[in-house]
């Protein structure tokens, strides 16, 4: 098991390489750092000797060498339109994004298994054929007309939500957070709504294939000639073998909630860190994107392995250090 | 335990304080972009200059028809032409207590002339600043210059002891590893402090009852709550749901939106920057064009025609919704008392055409255009609005619409003018002609020494022989005269197309009256409740 875990933090510290090295590459590309961070009378000279302090007439390979040497000291550099700490600039966004998707994965599951359930036994019922057509609605409109069409009725129309922002939040020293205030709560509604529907939509569906696929099995004919209550078939036997693919899918997409929360941020103009990456794109500034991408691969890397190592509690057939599961 | 409940109590604390100050004035409003730092000489951009003008003040500043009034300069004169004196006004304080004197006044000036300062221009370099006494300083220039103080409205005026005491008397360079104090945290002389600041998120200011100019205040709200929202849906959805009590800009989109919704009113008006066109007429070949081994631009016919091929109108309604002014000039006419004697070329493609015949184009050529599309004011539809009326005279547009980010690094210097034509925006930071002859009309060389944002390369020797005397002559009527004759040259060859001055569009809730000055700069100090 130990070595199993050390295998994947190696495995983590490759892929956050190749994240960033790929990241590297492409911030050419984003356009020039310098004239988003002067005034447009500055001159060529002093242009110049900013882009030699900034070393980026360096070639890419020496900047990418001197970025991950940095960082392997937790230095990841000094933001270039804020003159502030990247570091200190995403711990300080981490708390509010984290609320964010994890409420909306809290939601997503809580609603969307349920539904898949319900889906997946009464097939033919009406309630099941709404889900679905709903459901078709979560998965095809995509979030920043979702999270638009939520403010227009929530908040310009009916008044009783807010359209922007974390309402109040209280400062715990090492971390912000929305939960403790009414308005804090309140401004969470939406943007965990709009973030979680495509996930709740995945979710109910997958449920409700592997329910009508675990239904169809030998043993649940079994359990029902032993004269088992439908409750304990569904729930003790049918859901519970459904529930590898529902836990790699859910873990999978934390990761997946956390990186998409950008656009969702974007629209509530959420004070996390996607807001922060999608303005730090515009303005070309490299540390900020560099940082929060290392940040993104390191969460995927990390989900990954809970995943796995939850695998082996709800399955005890998977034995991770043997290698291939059955 | 004990801490969770710490917690709690701390987070009604919080909620019972935001109650608390709800009951006084407060005014929020929005803003697309962020307030990237409290260092006033860190980036010579409008809303952060605009913002920190509510915190620091400047010897001068500029009222609502954006004249020049005294502020921490009670009154000035010029002794002789190159020596200037300002005599300072007493009993200011900074907001932590500290006196204002001359010593933070030549303070000042060292640091908006220091390496990392991004307002250099505000001072020339060889301009020497001598404290007389301590509420008199003298500056005395190198040769006469009438318009010294036009840009020292936003040449924040900081207290030297404070920058001492807190290691901050150099500006924040790029390349230092620990965060500066003064880009955090600010000390100014001006009607509001700022309270709270959290970067990208949320700045507080709070009004500063202990303003020299407090007595004649014009303003009666307490607190200022800025946020910044990118996103122009909901920008406007805040200021519709009565969350935000003003945000800026509003899409022209949006305009009639806002306007028709109980509560808020869009304020508009005209804004002082100059969108156009211009052309490279520089390389002896156009880098983006099927004309091979000649310039088409290099003909005054040419430029003159595409003039005469855009329908200035027909942008005004369908693009902008209204909400430009056509231009003549490079500059806005509040900016040049003489600017009604200029008139467009008349909209005519027949007469156009006639002159990419006689230029020895019947058929029109092929171009390719380069264009922001997150600048200004619906710039790309503005560019795709030019290609379309180009093409009725022939000429095929080859339209390369791109962020900002990536359009800059392309035309201006620093790629190396990379450019056919193409579309540009330009406000003066002086608010003065010369700034737009020095910068866009004057010509240069292929490395960019002269006017470095001329990005087409016009260039006319007799035209630059004017612009120098406009620096220095000191006579405003006659000084008028030059620049006029400037801009009629560059007019009469078409040195590039003016298109309009684009309109501001602010919303506003109808509990409150505010000043929108033609500088789009944002002032608490006229905002009233009603």
């Amino acid at each position: 098991m130990t070595a199993f875990i050390i295998r994947r933090f190696l495995q983590a510290v490759l892929v956050m390489l190749v994240v960033v090295a790929i990241a590297f590459l492409m911030f050419r590309f984003v356009g020039d750092p310098i004239n988003q961070m002067v005034g447009l009378e500055t001159t060529t000279e002093e242009r110049e000797a900013l882009r030699e302090r900034l070393g980026l007439n360096d070639p890419i390979i020496v900047q990418f060498a001197n970025f991950v040497w940095n960082a392997a000291q937790f230095n990841f550099g000094i933001s270039y339109q804020f003159k502030q700490p990247v570091s200190g600039m995403i711990l300080e966004r981490l708390p509010a994004t984290l609320e964010l998707s994890i409420v909306s994965a809290i939601f997503a599951l809580l609603v969307g298994m349920p539904m898949g359930v319900y889906t997946g036994i009464r097939r033919n019922h009406w309630m099941s054929k709404l889900f679905l057509t709903v459901s078709l609605v979560g998965i095809s409109l995509p979030p920043f007309l979702i999270g638009i069409l939520l403010i227009y009725i929530f908040a310009v129309y009916l008044q009783i939500l807010p359209s922007f922002g974390r309402g109040q939040v209280v400062d715990l020293g090492f971390w912000t957070t929305g939960f403790l205030t009414a308005s804090g709560l309140k401004a969470l509604i939406l943007p965990a709504i709009t973030l979680a529907l495509y996930q709740l939509t995945l979710i109910m569906r997958l449920v409700r294939a592997e329910m009508l696929e675990v239904l169809r099995t030998d043993y649940v004919k079994f359990a029902r000639a032993r004269g088992l209550s439908e409750r304990a078939i569904n729930f003790g036997h049918a859901l519970k073998n459904t529930l590898i693919p529902v836990i790699t899918v859910t873990g999978l997409q934390l990761g997946s909630i956390i990186a998409f929360a950008i656009i969702t941020e974007t629209v509530f103009q959420w004070p996390g860190m996607g807001l922060l990456f999608l303005q730090s794109v515009q303005n070309v500034d490299i540390p900020i994107m560099a940082a929060y991408l290392m940040l993104i691969a390191f969460l995927f890397v990390v989900i990954n392995l809970v995943v796995d190592l939850l695998y082996t509690v709800v399955d005890p057939r998977v034995r991770i250090d043997g290698g291939a599961p059955i | 335990m004990a801490y969770r409940n710490l917690a709690v109590a701390a987070g009604l604390a919080v909620a019972l304080g935001v109650v608390g100050t709800a009951q006084a004035e407060t005014f929020k409003y929005a803003f697309q972009g962020e307030l990237k730092g409290l260092d006033p000489y860190s980036l010579n951009e409008t809303f952060t200059l605009g913002t920190l003008g509510n915190v620091y003040e400047g010897l001068t500043r500029r009222g609502p028809e954006l004249d020049i009034q005294p502020a921490l300069a009670e009154s000035w004169e010029v002794v002789e032409p190159t020596r200037w004196r300002f005599h300072l006004r007493k009993g200011v304080k900074f907001h932590n207590g500290n006196d204002f004197t001359a010593d933070d006044v030549v303070f000042s000036a060292e640091r908006v002339r220091s390496e990392a300062s991004d307002l250099k221009t505000r001072i020339e370099p060889d301009v020497k600043v001598e404290k007389v006494d301590d509420y008199t300083v003298d500056f005395v220039l190198q040769s006469p210059n009438p318009i010294l103080h036009y840009e020292w409205d936003t040449w924040a005026i900081m207290d030297k002891e404070w920058a001492e005491a807190n290691d901050t008397v150099q500006v924040m360079s790029a390349s230092d590893e620990t965060p500066n104090y003064a880009s955090l945290n600010a000390n100014g002389t001006g009607p509001f402090k700022i309270t709270n600041h959290e970067t990208g998120v949320k700045t507080t200011f709070q009004e500063n009852p202990d303003w020299w100019d407090y007595g004649n205040k014009n303003f009666n709200i307490d607190t200022v709550e800025f946020t910044p929202i990118g996103s122009d849906a909901t920008r406007v959805a805040a200021l519709l749901s009565g969350e935000l009590d003003m945000v800026y800009p509003v899409p022209v989109q949006d305009l009639a939106r806002v306007d028709s919704n109980d509560g808020t009113v869009a304020l508009t008006g005209p804004e002082l920057r100059t969108i156009f066109l211009g052309f490279d007429q520089m390389r002896d070949e156009l880098l983006y064009s099927n004309i091979k081994g000649k310039n088409p631009f290099k003909d005054q016919k040419v430029r003159k025609a595409f003039f005469q091929a855009i329908d200035i109108e027909a942008i005004k309604q369908k693009v902008m919704r209204g909400l430009s002014t056509p231009s003549a000039i490079m500059i806005s006419p509040f900016l040049f008392a003489l600017a009604d004697e200029f008139e467009r070329y008349p909209y005519d493609p027949d007469a156009a055409k006639a002159l990419l015949t006689e230029a020895g184009y019947p058929d029109g050529f092929e171009v390719g255009m380069d264009c922001p599309n997150d600048r200004y004011v619906n710039d790309e539809a503005i560019c795709q609005a030019v290609a379309a009326m180009l093409a009725r005279i022939g000429v095929t547009v080859d339209l390369n619409a791109q962020p900002k980010a990536k359009y800059f690094a392309k035309v201006l210097q620093s790629g190396g003018y990379d450019t056919s034509f193409f579309l540009l925006g330009w406000t003066p930071g002086s608010l003065d002609s010369w700034n737009v002859l020095n910068n866009l009309i004057q010509c240069r060389d292929a490395e960019g020494n002269g006017g470095t944002f001329n990005l087409g390369g016009y260039c006319n020797e007799e035209l630059d022989a004017i612009t120098d005397k406009v620096l220095v002559e000191n006579d405003p009527d006659k000084r008028n005269q030059l620049i006029a004759d400037a801009y009629r040259i560059h007019l009469d060859e078409v040195g590039h197309i003016p298109l309009h001055q684009q309109g501001l569009a602010w919303g506003v809730s109808d509990d409150f009256e505010l000043v929108q000055r033609g500088d789009n700069q944002f002032m608490f100090y006229y905002v009233n409740k009603n």
